[in-house]
């Protein structure tokens, strides 16, 4: 009800918990409040700003926005991915649960392909260097993003780390995201493919449990696949689950330990990466137009 | 939580269309999430919240519509509507769909003083 003058409705409507909350100390809860579920009834239009409306002054009007949330993250996933490609470098953007074995993935194929192609590595993690350190003993460059409280990476992260990494015609640039199934499906960060990284000491299941981010997956590594003998992981069914979210997905089973299936993993990364230079350069500023 | 850093773009485009418009304060925000954007809506409700405090939108409504998933069926080939990644075609049973719809996220309009 308006706080001004006590008009409107006789109970609070609450809609969810964000406004129980909101509203409590303008109209402390009563016990008399009716509970919608979200997306159905909608909130009374009748509480303007903060519980208060003027009478007698100018009514409300509606402005038209239909602008995307998302509109600000993706202007920079689109400079980030101009920059590869004006640089001829292919921009990976790994994703996983923390604890499948990306970082030791990772490490394993960069010492790799780092013998024939300019490689760098942006780590994303909530806290620590740990990871870029574990990428940096190989040497290869890697820029560490701690989001802090954040849960994924957002492209102008992205863009501030790439300051400091070589991009070169050929190279390779991987981005460890923030170890979470969730979020980063839906932040653009500029990349080429998207690789999710399952490995089977999780479920099976985990394509049907996290479908949004095995839909925006174009490669999926099932990891740790020297560990199938102890187990009671059924490859062909997660294969199977992460067909059912996303058709066209390919996938490829490796383990960053013994090194099986890695053959497989560094043909799809050279199949895809560009032409190299005959000598590395420090690629610095080719980024720059 | 991915849905904080979308409820601070909502506050963010709310703040820049209200100050566009005479900088009034806002009463009500019309969102569009469709049902595969991977939004949860409790949560983002409860984040607009926090974030829009001391903001030009603080206290306003959130209005949302959740468009249904559109896809299109590979077997059938036609065009059908499902409410999740994991759906089955409601005709066929394939999972062999191409999804064309359902995961826009956008801030329709807002209404104001």
């Amino acid at each position: 009800m308006c706080t001004t003058c006590g008009c409107g409705t006789d109970h609070v409507h609450i809609d969810g918990v964000g406004h129980a909350l909101a509203r409590g100390a303008q109209a402390p809860l009563t016990g008399q409040e009716q509970f919608a579920p979200a997306g159905n009834a909608l909130p009374e239009p009748a509480i303007g700003a903060a519980g208060v409306h003027a009478h007698g002054t100018t009514a409300a009007r509606i402005v038209q926005v239909e602008r995307d949330l998302l509109a600000a993250n993706d202007a920079w996933a689109r400079r980030n991915r101009e920059r590869f490609a004006a640089a001829g470098t292919l921009c990976l953007n790994l994703v996983s649960s923390p604890g499948s074995g990306k970082t030791t993935l990772l490490v394993r194929t960069v010492a790799d392909l780092a013998r024939r192609r300019t490689v760098a590595v942006v780590e994303g993690d909530q806290q620590t260097s740990n990871d870029a350190d574990r990428i940096r003993a190989t040497g290869v460059p890697a820029v560490q993003v701690n989001t802090g409280k954040g849960c994924h990476l957002e492209a102008p992260m992205v863009a501030r780390a790439l300051d400091g990494l070589p991009l070169a015609a050929g190279g390779v640039l991987f981005i460890e995201n923030v170890g979470n199934l969730v979020c980063p499906a839906l932040f653009d960060l500029g990349e080429a493919h998207k690789v999710a990284i399952l490995s089977v000491t999780e479920g099976e299941d985990k394509p049907l449990k996290y479908p949004d981010m095995f839909r925006a997956a174009d490669l999926v590594l099932i990891n740790k696949v020297d560990l199938l003998p102890f187990l009671d992981f059924d490859i062909d069914l997660c294969e199977a689950n992460a067909r059912r979210v996303n058709p066209r997905v390919e996938v490829l089973r490796v383990s960053a330990r013994s090194g099986e299936g890695f053959a497989a993993w560094l043909g799809w990364i050279e199949r895809r990466a560009g032409t190299r230079r005959p000598v590395p350069s420090s690629g610095r500023d080719e980024a720059r137009p | 939580m991915h849905e904080m850093s979308l409820a601070e773009s909502i506050v963010q485009i709310v703040e820049d269309t209200a100050r566009a418009n005479g900088g009034g304060r806002v009463s009500r925000v019309l969102l569009e999430v469709g049902r595969l954007a991977g939004v949860e809506i409790e949560a983002l409700r409860f984040c607009f919240d926090a974030a829009s405090r001391t903001s030009l939108a603080e206290g306003a409504a959130l209005d949302i519509e959740e468009p249904d998933g559109q896809a299109w069926c590979l077997p059938c080939g036609e065009s059908v509507t499902f409410s999740g990644l994991t759906d089955a075609c409601p005709h066929c049973g394939s999972y062999q769909l191409q999804v064309t719809g359902g995961t826009q996220l956008k801030v329709r309009e807002i209404e104001m003083y």
